[in-house]
């Protein structure tokens, strides 16, 4: 069964306290349905990836979209990413990761691994609406996204559109007036990660 | 409305002053009539991380030879929860911390630590007076009903 319009469910993975609570909030208010974890191994649990029988049906509460923070001790953000990507059941549940820190090398690893979007903590809540929008757009269309990457274009451009034009962002994001709309990312280039060649998988 | 127009005027002085930026900002957008408490909550955890962080930093730091790269990964949280919620200059002596990790400078560490304790302490003392204000003259319709 479909999950119903405008009813995502995401599950959020972060070890910060403060974070996990701003998330939540912020998910919250963008309607979205949370469950917040605080560590990848969680997070897989949750996800019933830890081979031990949990009492979550993964049916009954499918997830729609997995955020997780990078820099986690145990497991970082890319071992979750990497661990759901090759899970046959789990890997076309999007990922975003979260880092407060923008390290290129980092950024490239992650999108090329499979994640959706690299977001640039602290995460606003332009940035879940965004995702929000993007996430219900691309919902139960997965033969077009697939056709799209087999055409060559990056998963970003999902969002980002015709507004790929980066210039370098500066990490500091100031009151720009962000709309949801991906044409108008350019405003919130900030938190875009850097175009890069896209892998043909 | 004198009340709440020196709540006003205290709360601008943190940005002013650059104790507070913009991500403060934000959270208070979060706020609503059915999360009333939402920025004191938050705050009250960063107090509560805080506290944790600048206990094992202390502790790290009276080690022989220090272990810069635990002290990193402390920092790094610290830095995380200080942005989060938009404490400027607490989170600027957590960069500069780091800074001086990633350069193994022993004395630069100590001494910015000190540094950010006093700057934190100031902020917390700062919100705490701030919230507590804030409850205590209540919400503005109260404030504006004739006696």
């Amino acid at each position: 069964m479909e999950k119903m319009a405008d009813e995502l469910h995401v599950l959020a993975v972060d070890d910060s306290h403060v974070d996990r609570k701003v998330i939540e909030r912020l998910l919250k208010i963008s309607s979205c349905k949370v469950t917040a974890v605080e560590s990848g191994r969680r997070a897989l649990q949750y996800l019933g990836l830890d081979g031990e029988k949990t009492s979550v049906g993964i049916d009954g509460l499918k997830v729609n979209l997995i955020l997780t923070d990078y820099s986690m001790p145990g497991m970082t953000g890319y071992e979750l990413l990497k661990k759901i990507k090759e899970s046959s059941a789990l890997s076309k549940i999007p990922v975003v990761i979260m880092s407060s820190e923008k390290i290129l090398p980092r950024i490239d690893r992650c999108l090329e691994e499979g994640a959706e979007e690299f977001l640039l903590k602290p995460v606003k809540l332009s940035d879940v609406k965004r995702l929000k929008n993007f996430i219900l757009r691309g919902e139960g269309d997965n033969e077009e996204t697939d056709k799209r990457i087999k055409e060559g274009s990056s998963r970003k451009r999902k969002f980002q559109d015709d507004s790929l034009t980066q210039s370098v962002p500066s990490s500091l994001v100031t009151g720009h007036d962000i709309q949801s709309t991906p044409e108008s990312s350019a405003a919130s280039v900030s938190q875009q990660p850097l175009s890069k060649q896209p892998k043909i998988g | 409305m004198e009340l709440h127009r020196q709540l006003a005027n205290l709360r601008q002085s943190f940005f002013d002053q650059g104790y507070l930026d913009e991500q403060f900002i934000q959270l208070e957008e979060l706020q609503d009539d059915a999360n009333p408490n939402f920025v004191e909550e938050v705050v009250t955890l960063f107090y509560k991380d805080s506290a944790r962080l600048i206990h094992s930093i202390d502790q790290a730091l009276e080690k022989q030879p220090l272990d810069f790269a635990k002290l990193d990964s402390y920092m790094h949280q610290f830095k995380g929860s200080s942005s989060s919620i938009g404490a400027k200059k607490v989170n600027t002596e957590c960069t500069q911390f780091r800074e001086y990790c990633r350069a193994g400078n022993v004395e630069g560490c100590k001494r910015t630590f000190q540094q950010l304790k006093r700057e934190y302490a100031v902020l917390r003392k700062k919100l705490e007076a701030y919230f507590q204000f804030a409850r205590q003259i209540g919400p503005i319709e109260m404030a504006s009903r004739p006696n």
